[in-house]
């Protein structure tokens, strides 16, 4: 069951993966069009953009836990839904910068070195733009160890995004508070000690 | 419903009927901003009575007719600025609280009116979780509640106030920001010693009693000094918030000698 499974995987594409990640895009650009955004379509959109960031963040930082727990591989798609993340917090800062402040860099800058809810977006940025630089097969070899080191910026990031949410809010509202908590679970299956299963048996996998 | 034109009303373009009653923060029904658009339907604002009491000559319970008779609303079209730095122009339909709280009588010594939202979680879906301290309060000082700009609003749009603007009755003070503006009013009462009001309570360094829409003291979290005109449209940019929200030349006297950065 599972090994058919991971073999239905990998014959799925990983253009599919982003297919699949860009239709959330695609329904937001869907209700922007028919004018189903409303009263403030900035907001909508500067807020779908980011959660959506948020959320496809959590998928890639699920796939490491899925193999570990059920075995299911999803590794060859994590590239793309860490670039998929990616698109998503650039389109959501260029809302941000676009409709929402509409170019007022000094106001930007400004508030970008003082607000917390923004430092703590603009840091998780620049770190997501690190990993994204360095996703492909160069920079694997290049960065060579350094390169599992750097990826574990994504673990800061998540957090720093989840904190962005909560710090930009007048009240602890309990969705973003979940999201980090589910945040904080994916990162500590990665701590000693967790359950995992072992390694596949020997049989499983000289079948390759 | 109608009011009379008053010479206070901005001649700036109201935002529509749709975005005033589409775009709330009333947290009773929710958190999210079509939330009490979706959720007030179950407030039941009829029979309404508003406890007038403290410190006046004659307390008691009031219906909304008494405190704001149909024959004596004004259409005071105001800016609302909300602490969120977004904004909106709104018709509204009120008498001056001055009115209401001269017919009660104010005694000598009250120096601040006390305002309580409804307390009802089975009408009020949001009073569920305890996110605020409920009921909602809100308070001003005397000089604040008596200015001829502070209203008691019962209607908009020459329609009777939709549920999720906060009827059957609100505060509106259009030079301090939108959440000292208390909604579905049951009472008011007139103290000699200021109120608690309820973000201050919750968070007292990002919301002060005085709550002015100024645009050098920033709240903590995010910059106060512009602000998004709601109906504005994608590319609507932003614009400089003012001083008092632009009702400095009415207002500025009640605030002159004191440090406006302390008393926030």
């Amino acid at each position: 069951m599972l090994q058919a499974l991971n073999r239905g995987l990998r014959h799925v594409p990983v253009w599919a993966v982003w297919l699949a990640g860009l239709i959330p895009l695609a329904l937001l650009v869907w209700d922007g069009m028919q004018g189903h955004l409303r009263v403030d379509p900035i907001r909508d959109i500067e807020h779908r953009l980011g959660r959506t960031a948020i959320y496809m963040l959590m998928a890639t930082l699920a796939v490491t836990p899925l193999l570990r727990l059920t075995r299911v591989n999803l590794m060859r798609f994590r590239q793309a839904l860490g670039l998929i993340c990616f698109t998503y917090a650039a389109c959501h800062l260029a809302s941000w910068v676009v409709f929402d402040m509409s170019f007022r860099w000094a106001q930007m800058l400004g508030d970008v070195v003082k607000r917390p809810y923004l430092i703590f977006g603009m840091v998780a940025f620049c770190m997501l733009l690190a990993l994204a630089v360095t996703s492909n097969r160069a920079s694997i070899r290049r960065l060579g160890p350094n390169w599992r080191r750097l990826h574990r910026l994504a673990y800061p990031a998540a957090i720093l995004a989840a904190l962005h949410w909560l710090w930009a809010l007048k009240l602890w509202e309990s969705w973003p508070l979940t999201i980090l908590a589910a945040i904080l679970l994916l990162l500590a299956q990665r701590l000693p000690g967790f359950p995992r299963l072992g390694p596949p048996k020997a049989t499983t996998s000289l079948r390759h | 419903l109608g009011g009379k034109a008053s010479a206070y009303s901005t001649d700036e373009k109201p935002n529509s009927f749709e975005d005033i009653t589409n775009y709330n923060n009333f947290y009773e029904f929710g958190t999210g901003k079509t939330d009490p658009a979706e959720y007030a339907g179950s407030l039941k604002t009829a029979p309404w009575s508003i406890k007038v009491g403290g410190l006046v000559d004659k307390p008691g319970s009031y219906g909304v007719e008494d405190l704001a008779p149909d024959a004596a609303l004004e259409e005071r079209i105001y800016r609302l600025r909300c602490v969120e730095a977004w904004s909106m122009v709104i018709p509204w339909l009120g008498v001056p609280l001055a009115s209401v709280l001269n017919k009660a009588g104010v005694q000598p010594g009250a120096k601040y009116v006390a305002f309580q939202t409804l307390l009802d979680p089975k009408q009020m879906p949001g009073q569920r979780s305890a996110i605020i301290d409920w009921p909602y309060r809100e308070g001003l000082r005397l000089d604040e509640a008596m200015h001829s700009l502070t209203i008691l609003a019962t209607g908009l749009y020459g329609k009777a106030l939709p549920n999720q603007n906060g009827a059957p009755i609100r505060l509106v003070v259009p030079w301090k920001y939108g959440f000292k503006s208390v909604k579905s009013i049951v009472s008011i009462t007139l103290t000699d010693k200021q109120p608690a009001t309820s973000w201050q309570e919750l968070q007292p360094s990002e919301y002060g009693f005085y709550a002015n829409v100024n645009p050098q003291v920033d709240h903590p979290r995010w910059s106060q000094a512009t602000e998004r005109r709601i109906g504005a449209g994608l590319f609507g940019g932003r614009q400089e918030t003012l001083m008092f929200n632009g009702y400095g030349e009415q207002v500025a006297g009640l605030y002159a000698g004191m440090d406006l950065r302390r008393n926030y």
